[in-house]
C-alpha cells in the first residue's frame, strides 16, 4: 500500500507540473482549483475507478466520473492524458484554436474520457444522477462518480438534484465537493456563507463523508470506505478539504489564483518545487 | 383549392401522448421524465405501461434537463415533458451546454405552447421558444400541426439520433392529416398547390391556413399552402421552389414574429430570391389572459389575418 500511495503521489506532482505548464502555456485558465483537486483526481484515476482509456461515450460496465466545475479542466485533462485516453503530446494545445483540449470541457471536439460539457456551473450533479440512474436501468454496476466546487453550491440546480437523489434512492453516485473556501470574488464565507455543509447534505438525505482531499492515503481511505456504502440506498457526499494551489507555496490557499496564470518566473518558481517524476509532455 | 375536412377533434398533446406510448412500446430504450404535469402533458398511458421507465423529477426543470442529458449516456432515449415556457426560457443554459453543445439525443416535448395556453396568461404563454431553440446548433425543431402529425413526429424523433425540441399545444383541433402518415423531418408537407401566393404555415396556423385558403379561392386568388413542420432543419427546397412560382410570402405562426419560422423563412429568401413577405405572428409583445379564440383574434392570428396578409403580399408583388 506505501508503495501504492508513493506512486500515486509521484503521479499526482507529474500532474501538477502539467497543470502549471499549461495555463502558463496559453497565459490563461485555473491553476489553483486544480493543483488542489490533483490528488483525488489522480486517485480516482489511477486507483478507484473501474474505467477504459480506450474510450466509449455510454460506458457500460465502467465507472464514470463527471467534472461539474469544469473550469479545472487542466487537472482533468492530464490525469486523462496520463492514463491514455490522449497523447499527453496534446496538453500544450490547451486553450490554443483547433484544439480538442477545450478552455472548459466539452464533447464537440471528441476529446476521449469527456461525456458531457461543463463550465456553466451547477449541471454536473443533474446529468450524473441521469447516468446513475440509465445504470440502474441497463442493470450495469458501475458507479458514478462527480467532483464540484464549492462555490458552485450557490447554483440553484444543485439543490434541486441534491432533493432528488435521495428521493429515487440513487445509490450507485459518489459526489464529492471541493470545500477548499475559496471562490473568484473571494473566500466563500465572504462572498455567500455555504454555512453547515455536513448538515445541509445530511438533511437532504446524503450519507456524508469527510476527508483531507490533499493527503493521498486519506483519499484513498475515504473512497473505498464510500464505494463500501454503495447499494445501501442513499447517495454518497464527500465534504473534501483542499488548498486551493496545493502543491505550489505562493498559489496556496488564496482565491487569487483561482484563474490567473502564472508568468515566465512565477513558472520555474513553481516547477522547482515540483520535480519531475514522469516525462513532461 | 383541394377540400380538407374533419371528423374529429383533439388537443395536439394528446397526439405526444399517444405517440410517446407507441414510442415506448417499439423501443425498450424510451424514457420519460416530467416536472410534476403529467395530466397535462397526457404521459399517463406510457406511465401505465412503463411505471420503471418514467421519472417524476418534481418541480425542477433545470434538473430534468440535466438528469436526460446523463440518461443518454448508456443508451436511452429520454423525453422530457413540461409546458413550452419551462422546456426552454427556464432552462437554457442547460440545454445550451448540457443538451445541445453536448449533442445528447434528448427530446425536449413542450406543451401549452403560445397563445392558446388561453386564461393562465403570459407568464405562461411563451412566443420565443422557437428562437431560442432554433438558435442553439444542432437542434431539430418541430411543431405539428394536429394530432395525427404530432403523434407521428413523437414516433419519428424517437428514432431519430440529436437533440430535438418538439412543440404542440393545449386547445382542441380539427384533425385532419392522415392517421397514417409518415412523418419525415425537415421534409415540408405541401397542403395545396396554388400559383399566387405561397403561404407557409406551422402548427395550431396550419388548419387557419385552409380556411383561409378556401376564402381566397372564393376571390379568385390560388393560394398554396405549405405546412412548414420542422422549423430548423428548414426544407429550404421546398420554400424557394414555392416562392420561385408565387413570387410573395405569407409565414403564419403562434410565435412572436422575432425568431420564429418567418425569421427563417426571410433570411432564406433574402439569400437567395428576395421576396415580398407578409408576418401572421404576435408583434413583439407579450400574451395576456383570455378563451384561446379571442386571443388569436386580438394578436392577429386569425384566419382573416391570413387572408389580409395574403392579399397584401400579391399587391406588393413587383414593386
Amino acid at each position: 500500500m506505501t508503495s501504492d500511495i508513493e506512486n500515486l503521489e509521484q503521479i499526482a506532482t507529474q500532474v501538477r507540473r502539467d497543470i502549471v505548464r499549461m495555463v502558463h502555456g496559453c497565459q490563461s485558465g485555473h491553476p489553483g482549483g486544480s493543483l488542489g483537486c490533483t490528488d483525488y483526481l489522480v486517485a480516482l484515476y489511477f486507483h478507484i475507478m473501474t474505467h477504459n482509456s480506450d474510450f466509449n461515450m455510454d460506458g457500460t460496465g465502467e465507472d464514470l466520473f463527471f467534472l461539474s466545475n469544469g473550469h479545472i479542466s487542466p487537472v482533468w485533462y492530464s490525469v486523462l492524458a496520463r492514463s491514455g485516453y490522449f497523447d499527453i503530446s496534446e496538453l500544450a494545445t490547451f486553450r490554443k484554436i483547433n484544439s480538442r483540449v477545450q478552455g472548459h470541457p466539452a464533447t464537440h471536439e471528441h476529446l476521449p474520457g469527456i461525456r458531457i460539457a461543463s463550465g456553466s456551473l451547477g449541471q454536473g450533479l443533474s446529468v450524473a444522477i441521469g447516468s446513475a440512474l440509465t445504470k440502474k436501468l441497463n442493470n450495469d454496476n458501475g458507479l458514478v462518480f462527480t467532483l464540484h466546487g464549492d462555490g458552485e453550491l450557490q447554483e440553484g440546480q444543485i439543490w434541486e438534484a441534491a432533493m432528488f437523489a435521495p428521493h429515487n434512492k440513487v445509490d450507485n453516485l459518489i459526489s464529492t465537493i471541493d470545500f477548499n473556501g475559496q471562490q473568484i470574488d473571494g473566500p466563500t464565507e465572504k462572498v455567500l456563507s455555504l454555512g453547515n455543509l455536513k448538515a445541509k447534505w445530511e438533511a437532504f438525505g446524503w450519507d456524508v463523508l469527510e476527508m483531507n482531499g490533499n493527503d493521498m492515503s486519506n483519499i484513498i481511505t475515504t473512497l473505498e470506505l464510500a464505494k463500501s456504502k454503495t447499494g445501501k440506498g442513499k447517495p454518497i457526499m464527500i465534504l473534501m478539504q483542499t488548498n486551493m494551489g496545493h502543491g505550489v507555496d505562493f498559489m496556496m490557499g488564496s482565491h487569487k489564483w483561482h484563474g490567473v496564470a502564472p508568468n515566465d518566473e512565477q513558472l520555474a518558481a513553481a516547477l522547482d518545487q515540483l520535480q519531475s517524476t514522469f516525462k513532461d509532455y | 383549392m383541394k377540400k380538407y375536412t374533419y371528423t374529429e377533434q383533439k388537443d395536439t398533446r394528446s397526439g405526444f401522448g399517444a405517440g410517446l406510448l407507441e414510442a415506448g412500446r417499439k423501443n425498450p430504450n424510451v424514457v420519460a421524465l416530467c416536472a410534476d404535469l403529467v395530466g397535462s402533458l397526457k404521459m399517463d398511458p406510457f406511465i401505465k405501461e412503463f411505471p420503471e421507465r418514467f421519472f417524476q423529477i418534481g418541480i425542477a426543470e433545470a434538473n430534468m434537463i440535466g438528469i436526460a442529458a446523463g440518461m443518454t449516456i448508456g443508451g436511452k432515449i429520454p423525453f422530457t415533458g413540461t409546458f413550452a415556457n419551462f422546456s426552454t426560457g427556464r432552462v437554457y443554459d442547460q440545454i445550451r451546454q448540457s443538451v445541445a453543445y453536448s449533442d445528447k439525443n434528448v427530446k425536449i416535448c413542450a406543451s401549452h405552447a403560445g397563445l392558446t395556453l388561453g386564461e393562465d396568461g403570459a407568464t405562461h404563454q411563451i412566443l420565443e421558444d422557437i428562437g431560442m431553440m432554433k438558435m442553439l446548433p444542432g437542434m431539430t425543431v418541430i411543431n405539428p400541426c394536429d394530432f395525427n402529425q404530432t403523434k407521428a413526429a413523437t414516433l419519428a424523433i424517437a428514432e431519430f439520433e440529436g437533440p430535438v425540441y418538439l412543440r404542440f399545444g393545449r386547445p382542441v383541433v380539427p384533425i385532419f392529416t392522415d392517421s397514417d402518415q409518415k412523418f419525415e423531418i425537415g421534409k415540408a408537407w405541401m397542403v395545396n398547390e396554388g400559383k399566387d401566393v405561397s403561404i407557409f404555415a406551422t402548427g395550431h396556423l396550419v388548419w387557419k391556413a385552409i380556411q383561409a385558403g378556401e376564402i381566397l379561392a372564393e376571390m379568385g386568388i390560388d393560394a398554396e399552402i405549405i405546412n412548414i413542420h420542422t422549423i430548423k432543419p428548414l426544407d429550404e427546397k421546398a420554400i424557394l421552389t414555392s416562392v420561385a412560382k408565387t413570387g410573395c410570402v405569407v409565414s403564419a405562426e403562434e410565435h412572436n414574429r422575432l425568431g420564429g419560422l418567418g425569421d427563417s423563412i426571410a433570411q432564406l429568401l433574402a439569400r437567395n430570391n428576395p421576396t415580398p413577405q407578409e408576418y401572421v405572428a404576435v408583434d413583439d409583445s407579450f400574451g395576456e389572459s383570455g378563451v384561446p379564440e379571442q386571443l388569436m383574434e386580438k394578436y392577429g392570428l386569425n384566419v382573416d389575418s391570413i387572408v389580409k396578409a395574403a392579399q397584401k403580399a400579391i399587391q406588393r408583388k413587383g414593386k
